[in-house]
Formats: structure tokens, C-alpha cells, sequence
């Protein structure tokens, strides 16, 4: 019965193939080191899916593996942008300080340096003092460690208040929903600290790299590349072994495991924050390569997009995650983008601009209703895994229970 | 005989319904005892007040050689000092197979560090194919447990009861939906099971509990109305008018 982790899992090892096949296609195509097929702006946007994919794969270790709906993993995925964005932004604006003021006659102080570089970064606020939160954003380690410690631990508190007093199913997602708000609308304030509505700007420049963007850009796929596929590989190892039973059957029902003896508000707990960390690496490797971040990027809706990713992908199994995440945002970019033909009507012009979310809504919807198992469910069809006949029954009680269409043999 | 569980004087009011009114309860070790009564007469809420999902408004549960209290103890902490529960329903990881659910409930620690690392040993693989053996399922042991028969559902979930290795089984109902020979097997399941555990099975049918011979608790309105051997108890005047008159 004992066999090793890729022979039981072998579509993990599927999937860092094509990840890794994909990986270099593009790098051979780029105009950084290949032949100059693929555009960099292009590959950016390749490379930011890449990281939206990893936090389908988080959210469906939360939504779709433990049937906690949250709608919140947008903030952590945000927060994780803002952290790093916060020491790219000192850092280039330190270097363009130093650089103007080594004009000047007498070599500038210490705290002139840093007089200016606040002026630079809060000058559109209308401040120039560093907040407290700017404390450790001279140092790129200090930094990095807080692109996970801050969301982990918002996770860490959060989680706690709700999972102890045992909110859970719709009340629960209302309440991510809240808090990814709340904290929009916090960031949205001009004395918070982080740029109000302005956002942190200028990420793509890293400070003290000569390299072009083609190179910068390229960096950063491999860079997405990496943490998604570790990301799916510690994904798949936690849910294929012990931990994986307890928290498949905290989403089937929840009340079983507890009277198992299995503490169901610490699992609950230890998954979101965990999941919560993985999303704050997605962001802090997504927005370098947006460019740009601002509270907009945190609204309750984005978190819904993710939950919509995951659905047409298939939750409960971690390729449909990423293969949902990847399909939806492509097609969005290029329908948002303006690269999708209008359709003339005669008495109406449909714009793919304005009309994307309808069709994406229509098929969240069509997704629901017909094919519960997602895109993930095609695989299915390849290796002939059939859906077990259980009369209508759903898996569990509880809400975050697989739909009788959804489960396979 | 050592007492292992201990209820005295509960009671429990859900919306001004005294659902357990100053219930008292005792059982000892390797005890198998039937608790039978009409509909409503508090059985499986007495179950709930044991294994912590209710709390009673008043009275003592006291468990154990330590005489601790369970009622300031949640479900996952009382299941670890070694009470299982069976729901009425069968209950068990549909998504998962007939191993894994038996692997879940194994007497192992229970912290997530522990589960995270845990990688199940020959040992363990042997012990589940044992108890797997036991219930009849041994065939079935890499099936999905959402494929099983009603009847192979119970008894899965007794056997995940039993690698639990508790000190006191609650089963709520498991011969209900069974074919009489499932019947049959189910009650040599709870017999042995009661050679070396205290079991407390609550169960409608008077034939399956004839079958157990086994002492018998009789409730009625939330408290105990009669308690002995099932002749005795269907013999007492009470019990005729309230529950087997009906």
C-alpha cells in the first residue's frame, strides 16, 4: 500500500512539466533572451497569471479542500503587493535622492536623504514624514519577511475571532467580505500611511538594476514560475497525506471530525493562514510586474473573482484551480483589452468592454449549474473517472460540501 | 465495578422544553447498557450533553479513574479522553476511502503538526486491515466510503468508533435500516465490542435490544423512568403505560 508521494499523485508531476515546458517556450520566444516573439508586455502579463495562478491554488486549498468559502484572499494577496511595493518604492527614490542632492556643494546628511525621499514618496498626500509602518522599509529582509508576517498574522487574528465562535458557510464569507472591504477602505485614506487612493507606483523599476524590462520581465516569470510550482507541490503534499483527510472531512462534515477528537477550529485556522501566506507571496511577485498597486486592487470583488476562477476550474483538485485562474484572467485581458472583435448588431454594437462581465457571469452561472466539476472535470473525461450515482445525496451536511456532481471515483 | 461515567442530576432546557430534567446516569467499564424510550424522551440529547455539544443549565458528568468534569471540556477534548460517538445517520468521509476514513480515526495524536507529518506505518496499515476484516469491509478498502451500502456505512463508522479506541462507545440507533442479517452482524460488532469498553447503545427496536441482553435504561420526559434487566423493565407498570402500551 506503501508507495511514494508522485506515484500517487501523478498529476502533480504533469503539472510541473507543463509548467516547466511552458516556462521555457516563453523565456525562447521573449525578446529578452529569445527570438523576440512575445511581446514583454506580454510576457508580464503571463507572468502576473502565473501568480494569480498561485492564489487559485490557495483559494482552492481553503474553499475547495476545506469548504471554507472566504472571500477575502484578495486583502492577503494585496497586503503582500503593498510590503514589497513599500522597499521597492524607498529604495528607487533613495537612490534618486542620493543622485540629485550629490549636485549639491556640501554631501547631504543622513537625515536630509531622508527628508527628501519622504517628500518624494508622500509629497502627493501632502505629507513628508515617514508613518510608522514605513519603519523597516530600508531593509529589502526585513521587508520580505513582512510580505508574509503581516498578512499571516491579519490572517492569524481574523481567523481566530471567527473560527472560535464557530461562524461558518455564507456568514463566514460575508464577514471576508468585510474585511477585505474595511481594509479598502482604509487604505483608500490619505493618512494611512500608504499613499491613499495613489497607491504605491513605479514597482517595475527594480532599484539598482541596469537591466532592461525585456530581462526584468523575464526574471519575474521565472520567478512566478518557481513559487507556483512549489506552491502546487506543497499544496499537493499537504492534502494528499493525513492532514488532507482532516481537513476534506472538516468540508464534509464538520461535526464527525470534531467528535473525532480533531480540534476542527485550529485546522480551520492553521489552512487560512496558510493559504492566507501563499496568496501574500502571489502578490508580492504580481505587483513588481503590474507595476503599480493601489486599494482598488483589494475590493470585496476581486476576492469574488477568485472564488468565480476557482468554480470554473473546478474546486477540489489544484489543477482545475490554475487551470481556471489562468483561462478566466487570460480571456479577461483580452477581452477587456480591446482585442476582442465588436459585434455589430445593426441596432446595437456589443463592446466586449463593457459586455465581458456579463458573458463571464453567464458562464459562472452556466459553470454551476451544468458542469459542476469545472474545466477540471475534462481531465476526467481523458482518464475516465466517472461521477458515482449517490441519488442526489451531496458528500456531507455542511455547506462547503461537495455537490453529488461534483465528487468522482 | 470501577464507574467510568458518571451524570447526576442534568438538566437541559432548550426554548422553555425541558428536554433532560435531573437526569441521572451510570455506567462502568466493559458495561453494555440499552437506553430505550419514546420519541422525545431526551436520548440523544443526553448524548449530546456527554460528548460537550450541549452544555446543561445544571448537573455533574463526571469521566474517568480522575473523576474530571467533561463539562468543561469541548467535543474535540472529550473525544480525546476516549469517548466515541455514532450518529444516527451513518456519518462517515464520503469523499475519501474505506482506509483513510479507519487511517482519520486511528488512535494517533491529534494535533495538526503531528497529522501533518504523519505517514502511516505497516502498523497502522495492518491495524486498519484488521478492523477493516472485522467489519466486513476488507474487500472494500480502497473504495470511496460514499460507494458503500447503507448497511456497510454503519459499520464503517463502528469501525472507525473502534480505531478510536475509546473507553465509552455511544452508538444513537445502528440497527435502523438494516436487513436483518446486517442486524445480526451489527450486534456482534457492539457484543465484542463490550468485552473490553463500556458501550451505551439507544435504540427503538425492542427486538434488537432483546438480542443484545444487556441491562436497561427506559427514559421518558428527560429523566429515567425504569432501569434493569428487559424483562424487568417491560414488566414495570410505568413503562407499559408510556411507552410499550402505545
Amino acid at each position: 500500500m506503501q508507495r511514494s508521494f508522485i506515484a500517487k499523485n501523478p498529476s502533480v508531476l504533469i503539472f510541473l512539466a507543463c509548467l516547466a515546458l511552458f516556462t521555457l517556450i516563453v523565456t525562447v520566444l521573449s525578446e529578452g533572451f529569445g527570438v523576440g516573439v512575445v511581446s514583454t508586455s506580454f510576457v508580464k502579463t503571463l507572468g502576473k497569471t502565473l501568480c494569480l495562478c498561485l492564489v487559485a491554488v490557495a483559494m482552492d486549498l481553503i474553499w475547495g479542500f476545506t469548504g471554507i468559502l472566504s472571500l477575502g484572499h484578495f486583502a492577503f494577496f494585496g497586503l503582500g503587493g503593498y510590503m514589497i511595493g513599500m522597499w521597492l518604492m524607498y529604495e528607487r527614490t533613495r537612490l534618486i535622492v542620493v543622485e540629485s542632492l550629490s549636485q549639491t556643494e556640501i554631501p547631504p546628511t543622513k537625515s536630509e536623504i531622508i527628508d527628501g525621499i519622504g517628500n518624494q514618496i508622500f509629497g502627493v498626500v501632502g505629507s513628508s514624514d515617514f508613518p510608522l509602518i514605513w519603519a523597516f522599509s530600508d531593509s529589502l529582509f526585513l521587508q520580505l519577511a513582512m510580505v508574509v508576517l503581516v498578512p499571516g498574522l491579519l490572517a492569524l487574528v481574523f481567523g481566530w475571532l471567527a473560527f472560535r465562535s464557530r461562524v461558518t458557510g455564507v456568514y463566514l464569507s460575508i464577514l471576508t467580505q468585510a474585511m477585505t472591504l474595511a481594509l479598502a477602505l482604509y487604505l483608500f485614506q490619505n493618512d494611512s500611511g500608504l499613499r491613499g487612493n495613489n497607491g504605491l507606483s513605479g514597482l517595475q523599476n527594480l532599484p539598482g538594476v541596469a537591466a532592461s524590462q525585456d530581462e526584468v520581465s523575464l526574471w519575474f516569470l521565472w520567478a512566478s514560475a518557481l513559487a507556483l510550482g512549489l506552491g502546487y507541490l506543497l499544496a499537493a503534499w499537504v492534502v494528499s497525506g493525513k492532514l488532507g483527510s482532516v481537513i476534506l472531512g472538516i468540508r464534509d462534515n464538520e461535526a464527525r471530525v470534531r467528535f473525532l477528537g480533531y480540534s476542527v477550529e485550529t485546522y480551520k485556522l492553521v489552512v487560512f493562514t496558510f493559504t492566507a501566506c501563499i496568496a501574500a507571496i502571489a502578490g508580492a511577485l504580481y505587483y513588481p510586474q503590474a507595476g503599480i498597486i493601489n486599494p482598488a486592487e483589494i475590493a470585496p470583488i476581486a476576492s469574488i473573482y477568485l472564488a468565480v476562477w476557482v468554480a470554473i476550474g473546478g474546486r477540489g483538485r489544484l489543477y482545475g484551480a490554475v487551470i481556471g485562474a489562468a483561462f478566466v484572467s487570460l480571456l479577461s485581458t483580452w477581452f477587456t483589452g480591446g482585442q476582442a472583435p465588436d459585434i455589430p448588431l445593426g441596432f446595437y454594437t456589443i463592446k466586449w468592454v463593457d459586455w465581458w462581465l456579463v458573458l463571464l457571469g453567464l458562464s459562472f452561472v452556466a459553470v454551476t449549474l451544468f458542469t459542476p466539476k469545472g474545466m477540471g472535470g475534462l481531465v476526467d473525461l481523458l482518464t475516465q473517472r466517472k461521477s458515482p450515482n449517490r441519488h442526489g445525496a451531496n458528500l456531507g451536511p455542511d455547506d462547503g460540501a461537495l455537490r453529488e456532481q461534483e465528487a468522482s471515483q | 465495578m470501577n464507574t467510568l461515567l458518571e451524570v447526576s442530576g442534568v438538566s437541559v432546557t432548550f426554548d422553555g422544553f425541558r428536554a433532560i430534567n435531573n437526569l441521572s446516569f451510570q455506567i462502568g467499564d466493559a458495561e453494555l447498557r440499552a437506553v430505550i424510550g419514546p420519541n422525545g424522551a431526551g436520548k440523544t440529547t443526553f448524548m449530546d450533553i456527554v460528548t460537550g455539544k450541549t452544555r446543561p443549565d445544571e448537573g455533574r458528568v463526571i469521566w474517568g479513574d480522575k473523576s474530571q468534569s467533561l463539562l468543561k471540556m469541548n467535543e474535540a477534548k472529550i473525544a480525546q479522553a476516549g469517548i466515541g460517538r455514532k450518529f444516527q445517520k451513518p456519518t462517515v468521509f464520503e469523499d475519501q476511502t474505506v482506509q483513510e476514513n479507519l487511517l482519520i480515526a486511528l488512535k494517533k495524536p491529534r494535533g495538526w503538526l503531528s497529522v501533518l507529518m504523519y505517514r502511516p506505518s505497516t502498523a497502522d496499515l495492518e491495524k486498519t486491515a484488521n478492523l477493516a476484516q472485522e467489519i466486513g469491509l476488507l474487500d472494500a478498502l480502497s473504495r470511496k466510503s460514499g460507494e458503500l451500502s447503507h448497511g456497510q456505512k454503519q459499520w464503517l463508522e463502528i469501525g472507525m468508533l473502534l480505531a478510536q479506541e475509546p473507553r465509552l462507545l455511544l452508538v444513537d440507533e445502528p440497527a435502523a435500516g438494516m436487513t436483518p442479517q446486517e442486524r445480526e452482524h451489527t450486534t456482534d460488532l457492539l457484543l465484542e465490542a463490550a468485552k473490553t469498553r463500556a458501550v451505551v447503545v439507544v435504540e427503538h427496536d425492542m427486538e434488537f435490544v432483546r438480542r443484545l441482553n444487556c441491562k436497561v435504561t427506559v427514559l421518558h420526559e428527560g429523566s429515567v423512568l425504569a432501569e434493569g434487566s428487559l424483562d424487568h423493565v417491560t414488566s414495570n407498570q410505568n413503562v407499559i403505560d408510556v411507552y410499550l402500551g402505545r
